[in-house]
């Protein structure tokens, strides 16, 4: 089957689920919506079982960090239907100070480990995971790395500093 | 360590016994902790623990320019990194809208298909090591070398190639690279076939393989696994064929599938995947004799660095040298999700732009990362040594596990 055009695939969304789904763009010809976290799993099970669309694969679950914003913490979803080779990327954003969101994993097993790193790196907590640990750090560290207040070097260190030039 | 499931159930009365198998274990080649608790030699659960060798490639990414985030992704898939490099420049040139020339694209087609070779040749062999047949490596080893031999004379590097630039290849191929190309393609079916009479027949082999470790086309679909494991389990998806990139769509080649998911058909998929990669690297040797021989990158002065002698004697090329180090290009702002056919599976680039000389953000979707999650889960209820197998089948390269 041919790829679903961006319109359809609007007008599907919108018929089902009306002003809680907004788009975003189409970088790329890949259609990018955004929606809230009450509406996330009713969106991905829409997606993930309507006849027509069937985005049955999920490929990557990850997150962003835009500091500035009112919402700064985003979780990206990005589904592929097999059947009809069109991919779909799906954003939520949260609020620095309540970053829950129910999680994926009673639609895909695979949905687990993807949101364990991005638990690891972005502190996001998936509401419902069943072993919301840490993946890629150690258990015991506090920050969450990928976050852009978090300095990729430590700034207090003094072993690379050079006398004549420093850093 | 908190939360851990399985330290917190060590009671001395059970019958049960608790098997650190790695972090540095023979058997596992490479850094993946897995605590298995045995009731003799059945593994009754198992928790796998990773991010040993986890060197925070992304958040690396967000402080440098494009082009030297070419070298991290050598890191990733450390057995095939010139698919990781191709996978990296196309995903720029995707953001870029660089069109790069046929010539360019099967110099990669080439390049990319050898290390597809080189990942399988290390995959199968290793499966015969583990199983016990030590012959079949050593045998396929030599060839692994002349394929190394080839990126030496493309690259000057053999394991952490970082083929390529963005628009194309830093230099072209020379001639002893196409000799050494030719030689391989001469001699390597040659043992590739020696390889499966081998094993393919070879009672103790499929008794040890077959029905080991079978996965149904939806448990691997809901666990998103790509690539040969994908595929083994019966669903014909790989990336060339259904989104081509660098001109896939020019070449003629099958996909194999397997019929159950388990350790033999993941084995005659690979097997079966190194003769489709032969046939495309052949056709695109013919291909490439069609096409102008001194052609090796874009023309896209902004993002290609000019040869050197050019930055000394000439004012254009100084000038955009000087602009790509400093990165005082502009770039659009947008993102970007461009995946090829890894060897193991569909990695991904998501790259978001801010416009600047360095990614906003960059994630990697490794399949080695999504692929290995089902492994503690489907090892409940099997035997030890068929878990080693099963590991060794699954290929997860530690580098990309954790990136």
């Amino acid at each position: 089957m041919a790829k679903i055009p961006n319109e359809e695939l609007i007008k599907a969304i919108a018929d089902k689920f009306d002003t809680s789904v907004t788009v975003v763009g189409e970088p790329y010809e890949l259609l990018t919506v955004e929606t809230g976290r009450e509406t996330i799993i009713d969106l991905l099970t829409f997606l993930k079982t309507d006849p027509a669309l069937k985005f049955i694969f999920l490929t990557d679950i990850t997150g962003i960090h835009y500091p500035e914003q009112e919402k700064p913490i985003g979780v990206i979803y990005h589904l592929h239907s097999l059947t009809t080779n069109t991919r779909i990327r799906i954003k939520v954003f949260l609020a620095d100070a309540d970053v829950h969101i129910p999680t994926a994993t009673a639609l895909w097993d695979g949905a687990n480990w993807m949101e364990r790193e991005t638990y690891d790196l972005f502190g996001v907590l998936f509401d419902g995971h069943p072993d919301l640990r840490r993946i890629l750090n150690v258990d015991d560290m506090t920050a969450f790395p990928m976050r852009k207040e978090f300095p990729l070097e430590d700034p207090n260190r003094v072993d690379k500093k050079d006398f004549y030039f420093g850093r | 360590m908190q939360n851990h499931p399985v330290y917190t159930d060590n009671d001395p009365q059970s019958e049960l016994s608790t098997l650190n198998l790695g972090p540095t274990h023979p058997a596992t080649h490479g850094v993946f902790q897995n605590v298995l608790q045995l009731d003799g030699e059945r593994i009754v659960s198992g928790v796998s623990t990773i991010g040993y060798i986890h060197r925070a490639f992304e958040k690396i990414a967000e402080h440098r320019p494009f082009y030297q985030i070419t070298p991290l992704t050598d890191r990733l898939n450390y057995c095939s990194s010139p698919i990781n490099n191709m996978g990296w420049h196309m995903t720029v040139e995707k953001l870029l809208n660089i069109q790069t020339p046929k010539r360019v694209d099967y110099l990669r087609v080439i390049v990319m298909e050898l290390a597809r070779i080189a990942d399988h040749i290390i995959c199968n062999g290793v499966l015969g090591v583990d199983t016990g047949a030590f012959t079949g490596f050593l045998y396929m080893m030599e060839h692994r070398e002349a394929i190394y031999e080839i990126y030496e004379e493309v690259c000057g590097s053999r394991l952490t190639t970082n083929i390529g630039r963005i628009g194309g290849f830093e230099r072209n191929f020379n001639s002893r690279a196409f000799d050494k190309l030719r030689a391989f393609l001469k001699n390597f079916p040659k043992t590739l076939k020696e390889f499966e009479s081998l094993f393919n027949r070879n009672r103790i082999f499929v008794d040890r393989t077959r029905d080991v470790a079978a996965v149904s086309a939806e448990t691997a679909l809901s666990y998103s696994w790509t690539g040969p494991l994908l595929r083994a389990a019966g669903v014909d998806y790989d990336v060339r064929a259904m989104n081509p990139y660098s001109s896939y769509e020019d070449f003629e080649f099958e996909v194999p599938v397997g019929d159950n998911g388990d350790v033999y058909s993941r084995f005659l998929v690979r097997n079966e995947e190194m003769w489709q990669s032969l046939r495309i690297i052949e056709q695109a040797l013919a291909k490439l004799d069609k096409e102008p021989s001194d052609i090796f990158h874009a023309d896209v002065p902004e993002f290609y660095l000019p040869p050197k002698e050019e930055v000394y004697n000439n004012m254009e090329a100084l000038i955009y040298h000087f602009k790509i180090v400093m990165g005082e290009i502009p770039t659009p702002k947008t993102e970007v999700y461009h995946s090829v056919e890894g060897a193991n599976g569909e990695l991904g680039f998501y790259l978001v732009n801010d416009g600047g000389r360095s990614p906003y953000r960059l994630h990697f979707r490794r399949p080695s990362f999504i692929n290995y999650q089902m492994y503690a889960p489907m090892s409940r209820g099997m035997l030890l040594s068929d878990a080693i197998i099963n590991m060794s089948s699954l290929n997860v390269i530690a580098g990309e596990l954790d990136a």
